[in-house]
């Protein structure tokens, strides 16, 4: 009865059947590109495509990093769309038709999107409104104050060094131009990077007894990370370089993975998200927490928000509509549970790539909207089925 | 006569626990047959065979009805027959009215249409019958709790009741409604329906039954005639079991006072004018253990928990100290660095995060003890979690094993290790052995015994009896809440705490 009792040693095959989440996810994006590169006979890894795909699905992880938070503490936010839209709309009103200066504009971007987050989360934590509702009239409240913002119209351009912020790459210091020799600097360094820590972590957990993972299986994973990211360094390298938006997403991404995995205030959030009542009896200010999850993710749409206004280089009324779906349905792709306290950056991370490169290669290849949406819709229901039937085959 | 009712040897266990050893009982047509025992001692899985709750297959024996066998697969089959059990947590929706609950499931309605203008008069007619007077559209949720219960048996009579279950009637009731549902009991007696009433009151019991069935630890001890039976002679055959060898040995040892509450009441979170802790004062001692007993509902652990970071009730008021300075206990965190700890009587739903890792959970309750400006030092967390795994013996190929695939006694372990690693002066344990082996059990004592032996002070609130005398120091006994009495270890007996209880 006692399946504790069980030995941890365990063959290849049977090690990755078990995390078969983990890996599933890889692979699938993995192989989700193999299918797009091939129909799309090429086009899919161009580098001009492949810095497309960064630009075009930024926003959409940016928020996918607060999502998270937001889902493993046990919520939902319906209001990330609509708040990222309207975001956009001030930024366009105060920096287009107020002129005022660009660094100015984001800060007052950023604080009024922290606020939102700060109303919604209070409802949510203080008064116990269901997240579900709160940010359903966020939703609508928000998208309603972008069309009066805006006065429905389109406002824009932007000015040039607003733009940077999305369209715009890093300078390549060694001065070359073809291929970029930063872009190459960075793919080498982060391959050698991730193989140290991850080898430095392997060993430590081999001292405590808590890794079982195969070394081959070590290595082929990482390998295949590393080819990913020297291919895609590569790619870029041929192209314009390392855009602006990429080194942000890392950055985030990093922050993220870090503040989940490693700071007192993550285990806190998924220790609230996994049982909220036993959290809070362990001295946990659960309250606090959720609203502090919620200010976050306004931080993070009000920048997703700047983003996207950037890349468009206007601001429209319908910038950011049913955002928020594709932004929940990429966290839930990435394994999160909709009960709380289970998900993890990284697969957000991969979940919204997994969303991008479908909607960018069906587009490529011409598919309609129509059946975009059918396609995305299943693989959603797909990603998460499979959540279901591997626990279930588990318990 | 011969009997309405016979159970036959029924024996129902579950993983690791006989709970029902042999028991047999019969009850006869037109009587008031009380089954009186302990918590725990099996009384309501007896009823739930009976109802069909446990269906034919899951236990041994046999069922006779009305003079042939029976073989109930559910819990429709057993009211077809006119069997209705009535439970201590009342299955009414308190949204519907009155006559909504009273025929659900059971609509007067012609082709799935209702029949309203029947239903209210068919409802009326039970009202009557059961002496309430309410109107038949009134929201149930609006009645008390002995209304409820009145509307409950109109419920059961519309049903054509034959032999009515009532699982502790009285225990939520006053006074004047316990007498009031005591007398239709009997009135209903008068009209033919025979009644099963499981109570811990004795003198409810002598009131209105015919005879008595005493159970303990899954077995039926005794079947006496109610006429000329004593309370003592009850209490006597409710908790006379061996005691010896299930405790560890300890010694006794009490400091300085660590611990102490004065005059501490509260009240009931949604029922504002319902108190639920009156007046209680408790001191604990540096070494000792200190238990709380009490039947179910009596308070204990609404006590425990409004103390540690007024995680139950409102309108608190009273005084706690710690080593004579008086302590803010107003926030879970606040009680912590006051130095208490609470583990809790469900460490399922209260106690752990079953989804993540024994390490997670062991540094949850001082996440601070291992991590350094915000960052969890993860190499700190994993020696912790070990030191506390070999101390306490958690079974366990590591701990980073989830916590919900441990055996209860093993995660009751990790809840104890999570608030030793807070260091707590005072241990409250709520239900500390509940639903764990014996082996684990003592094992549990014998931790227990070693916090005391540091000099900790432990607050034991437990149900089962023997387990308090086999462990504590110092008895409070407590009833609907408040201290009804104190008893040194030399004083306390199972039949000086039930006295105290039953005296009410």
């Amino acid at each position: 009865m006692e399946r504790t009792e069980s030995a941890p040693r365990t063959g290849l095959g049977e090690y990755v059947a078990r995390h078969i989440r983990e890996y599933g996810l890889l692979f699938a994006l993995i192989a989700i590109m193999a299918f797009f590169q091939i129909v799309t006979g090429g086009v899919l890894l161009r580098p001009v495509n492949i810095t497309n795909l960064f630009l075009q699905n930024s926003y959409i992880i940016i928020m996918a990093l607060g999502m998270l938070l937001v889902i493993v503490s046990g919520h939902i936010d319906l209001s990330v769309g609509s708040v990222m839209g309207f975001i956009g709309a001030l930024a366009a009103v105060m920096i287009v038709q107020m002129g005022m200066p660009v660094w100015q504009a984001m800060v007052v971007c950023i604080i009024t999107g922290m606020a939102i987050g700060a109303v919604q989360g209070y409802f949510v934590a203080y008064w116990k409104i269901p997240s579900f509702i709160v940010t359903l009239a966020g939703m609508l409240v928000f998208r309603g104050l972008s069309l009066w913002l805006l006065a429905g119209q389109s406002v824009g351009p932007f000015p040039q060094n607003f733009q940077q912020l999305s369209t715009g790459f890093i300078a390549d210091p060694f001065g070359f131009d073809r291929p970029n020799g930063l872009a190459l600097a960075v793919g080498v360094l982060s391959v050698l990077l991730i193989l140290w820590i991850g080898l430095r972590a392997r060993a430590r957990n081999l001292r405590y007894g808590m890794e079982d993972e195969p070394f081959a299986l070590f290595l082929i994973r990482n390998g295949i990370i590393a080819a990913a990211l020297l291919f895609v360094t590569w790619k870029l390298a041929w192209f314009r370089g390392l855009p602006n938006v990429l080194l942000s997403m890392v950055v985030l991404t990093v922050i993220y993975v870090f503040l989940t995995e490693r700071t007192t205030i993550g285990r806190r959030v998924y220790a609230t998200g996994g049982n909220a009542k036993a959290a809070k009896l362990s001295g946990i200010r659960t309250e606090r927490l959720t609203f502090l999850v919620f200010v976050n993710m306004g931080l993070l749409a009000a920048l997703a928000g700047l983003v996207f206004a950037a890349r468009l280089n206007t601001a429209t009324p319908r910038a950011g509509f049913a955002v928020e779906l594709d932004v929940i349905a990429a966290v839930f792709i990435g394994g999160a549970s909709m009960s709380g306290g289970v998900g993890k950056i990284v697969g957000a991370v991969v979940g919204a790539f997994i969303m991008g490169v479908m909607n960018n290669g069906m587009s490529i290849m011409g598919i309609g909207i129509d059946y975009q949406q059918v396609i995305k819709g299943l693989v959603l229901l797909a990603a998460v089925f499979f959540d279901v039937y591997n626990k279930n085959r588990e318990g | 006569m011969s009997a309405l009712l016979q159970m036959q040897s029924i024996s129902k266990t579950f993983p690791g626990v006989k709970a029902l050893d042999n028991v047999s009982i019969d009850v006869a047509p037109g009587e008031i047959h009380a089954i009186c025992g302990e918590n725990g001692a099996g009384k309501s899985t007896l009823m739930k065979v009976l109802s069909g709750v446990y269906p034919i297959g899951s236990y041994d024996g046999q069922i006779t009805y009305d003079g042939e066998v029976v073989n109930f697969r559910d819990i429709r089959d057993s009211e077809a027959k006119g069997i209705i059990i009535i439970h201590q947590e009342l299955a009414l929706i308190p949204l519907l009215t009155i006559a909504e609950n009273i025929f659900l499931g059971n609509e007067r309605a012609r082709g799935g249409v209702i029949d309203w203008p029947e239903t209210f008069r068919q409802t009326e007619a039970l009202l009557a019958k059961v002496g309430l007077r309410e109107a038949p559209g009134t929201i149930v949720g609006k009645l008390g709790v002995g209304k409820q219960q009145l509307v409950e048996i109109a419920k059961a009579l519309s049903r054509n009741v034959r032999l009515l279950i009532l699982d502790e009637p009285t225990a939520a009731l006053s006074e004047s409604d316990s007498q009031a549902l005591l007398d239709l009991l009997l009135e209903l007696k008068g009209q033919g329906v025979t009644s099963i009433i499981i109570s811990h009151k004795l003198n409810e019991v002598r009131r209105v039954a015919d005879r008595v069935t005493v159970i303990r630890d899954g077995a039926t001890i005794s079947t006496l005639d109610a006429k000329g039976l004593t309370e003592d002679k009850i209490v006597r055959d409710m908790v006379g079991r061996d005691m010896a060898h299930r405790y560890p040995e300890r010694e006794r040892r009490a400091g300085e006072v660590v611990f102490e509450l004065r005059n501490w009441n509260v009240w009931h979170p949604e029922q504002r004018e319902r108190q639920m802790i009156r007046d209680v004062s408790l001191t604990v001692r540096a070494g000792e253990v200190v238990g709380i007993a009490g039947l179910m509902g009596a308070g204990r652990t609404e006590l425990a928990m409004s103390v540690f970071g007024r995680s139950y009730g409102r309108n608190i008021s009273g005084q706690a100290f710690v080593r004579g300075q008086e302590v803010d206990v107003s926030t879970v965190d606040r009680a912590i660095k006051a130095g208490l700890a609470y583990v809790t009587e469900d460490r399922k739903t209260l106690g752990l995060i079953l989804e993540q890792t024994i390490r997670r959970n062991t540094i949850l309750a001082n996440l601070d003890g291992v991590s350094r400006r915000g960052v969890v030092d993860e190499s700190r967390e994993t020696e912790v979690a070990e030191k506390y795994r070999s101390a306490l013996r958690i079974r366990t190929p590591s701990v980073f094993q989830k916590v919900m695939n441990l055996s209860g006694g093993n995660q009751q372990k990790v809840v104890l290790a999570k608030w030793l690693f807070t260091a707590p002066d005072v241990l409250v344990l709520d239900e500390p052995t509940r639903g764990i082996d014996v082996g684990a059990k003592y094992e549990i004592y014998n931790i227990i015994n070693d916090l005391s032996r540091e000099g900790r002070a432990v607050v034991m609130i437990s149900s089962e009896m023997p387990e308090l005398l086999g462990m504590c120091d110092r008895i409070y006994v407590m009833n609907q809440g408040g201290f009804v009495g104190e008893l040194t270890a030399e004083e306390a007996s199972q039949e000086a705490i039930m006295s105290l209880i039953v005296r009410e």
